[in-house]
């Protein structure tokens, strides 16, 4: 039997097929591989959260097989704040379980219901805080995670990742040159007082100010990204440390 | 279909004929896809800095190109001509989302480094150049050792171009320091006498300056490469 390989039917009928027995097996590949993908997923989180508490040369340490027992090693306590500052949850993995990006994605959530996870570390006998940041870059989503020290001042580490920046003008954001200079340990998150201090990304080179970082050339719209990162996601921490004091 | 067909009709000719031997070792060397050909340069620019990562996108650009060789030869006689090309970026992208997805459930570090590169192989001009020009001409069995061959002559210069770079650019072999720690305070090897790494060497074009040495030494020992001036 001859059938016509130029007719409309027949490459219609075979595109279907085609089309059809090809996604079958992607879907089948991507919900069999999801559990060991997600696990990757968590553990690339736990090293991001190392990445902001650690200097680069302890960081050099930590690898994907380590990552787990160090995290444990280090982070002693977890929270989670709603937006006036009040600790609505707590206990091991309760910050950990909860997924600021999807919560931020969310646009039916209202910034008032969402959760405000914190990561308590000890490190050297300091208590040290951790703070999971969420915001959007040029491209797509931006996130990291900024450590504060025991003051509750002062920002002692931070850690950058985004998803898809340009690479040598936004995706510098995750680079250690960029993070180096969240890590002298003089910028200031609130005044003497405990009230937030508004932070700026600048072109201009005054950098060294304590609520000043310097930007990216060429990757301006990554740097805004980062500043209203920054200054959306830590007001709550603020009036939670002034709880405190 | 057409494979039984094949071995019926030709039973004379064994897997491993001499012709069929040739269609993996040619690749390799005279007709290379990266040197003679000058096909997939890019990829080979971006992904050489390490040994690991090179040995990583060779093996899955094998993979794309024999399995992918292999199906559109099996479907030639049944595809629709007028489709073809649609037909052929099906099955290129969807091996290629199928590595991608392993290498991020089982090789999630070097997964985030080659990055786009894995998803960018479907436009690496190997592989539609191998489908449309043997594949659509040649039996399942054949196509899917040229495949394996194009495949392999494009690694085996990935490997040696990533052998240089990762060397003389991290000093090391597969993570292996090789030519002594640089780190400040506990050099010892090399460093301790001033040796330093060379940063250009990680550099993109560094890496077409060690293909560009590597096409040199490849037309001057086989004169017939050469093109007329």
């Amino acid at each position: 039997m001859a059938i016509n390989k130029e007719s409309n039917a027949y490459t219609i009928v075979f595109a279907t097929v085609m089309v059809v027995v090809v996604g079958g097996i992607l879907a089948f590949l991507s919900l069999s591989l999801k559990p060991m993908q997600e696990a990757n997923g968590k553990i690339k989180k736990k090293m991001e959260i190392l990445k902001a508490l650690l200097t680069t040369q302890e960081y050099q340490t930590i690898s994907r097989t380590n990552a787990e027992a160090k995290y444990a090693e280090y982070i002693k306590a977890e929270v989670v704040l709603d937006e006036s500052g009040k600790i609505i949850e707590e206990g091991k993995d309760a910050a950990f379980n909860v997924d600021i990006k999807t919560e931020f994605k969310d646009k039916t959530l209202p910034v008032s219901k969402r959760n405000y996870p914190m990561f308590i570390a000890e490190k050297e006998g300091k208590k040290l805080y951790i703070i999971p940041i969420i915001g959007k870059g040029l491209w797509g989503p931006i996130w990291g995670n900024i450590c504060v020290s025991e003051d509750k001042r002062s920002i002692s580490g931070a850690s950058f990742g985004h998803q898809g920046e340009t690479p040598g003008l936004g995706a510098e954001i995750s680079q250690g040159f960029f993070i180096d200079r969240w890590t002298k340990g003089d910028e200031k998150i609130s005044d003497e007082n405990g009230d937030y201090l508004p932070f700026e990304v600048v072109k201009d080179g005054s950098g060294p100010n304590p609520t000043k970082i310097d930007g990216i050339s060429g990757g301006t719209i990554t740097s805004k990204g980062v500043e209203e990162m920054v200054n959306r996601c830590l007001v709550p921490y603020t009036v939670y440390f002034k709880t405190l004091k | 279909m057409s494979e039984t067909v094949a071995k019926v009709k030709a039973p004379s000719e064994p897997l491993f004929s001499k012709k069929n031997r040739k269609l993996i070792t040619d690749p390799l060397t005279d007709n290379n896809p990266v040197t003679v050909q000058v096909l997939g340069i890019c990829s080979a620019l971006a992904i050489t800095v390490k040994i690991d990562t090179s040995l990583v996108m060779g093996l899955s650009v094998i993979f794309v190109t024999a399995i992918g060789n292999f199906v559109i030869s099996a479907l030639r006689n049944i595809m629709p001509p007028r489709i073809r090309i649609i037909v052929q970026l099906v099955v290129a992208a969807a091996l290629v989302i199928i590595v991608n997805e392993i290498l991020k459930a089982f090789l999630p570090d070097i997964s985030e480094q080659l990055s786009v590169f894995v998803g960018l192989i479907i436009t690496n001009c190997i592989i539609m150049g191998r489908f449309e020009a043997f594949a659509m001409a040649n039996k399942p069995w054949p196509s899917l050792l040229d495949g394996i061959g194009n495949g392999m002559g494009y690694a085996g210069l990935l490997l040696i171009v990533g052998f240089f770079r990762e060397l003389f650019g991290s000093g090391s072999l597969l993570g292996f320091k090789v030519f002594g720690s640089a780190i400040p305070g506990e050099e010892w090897g090399l460093y301790t006498m001033g040796y330093a790494n060379n940063n250009l060497v990680i550099l993109p074009p560094m890496a077409l300056i060690i293909v560009g040495v590597i096409i040199w030494i490849q037309r001057s020992r086989n004169k017939n490469l050469q093109e007329e001036i």
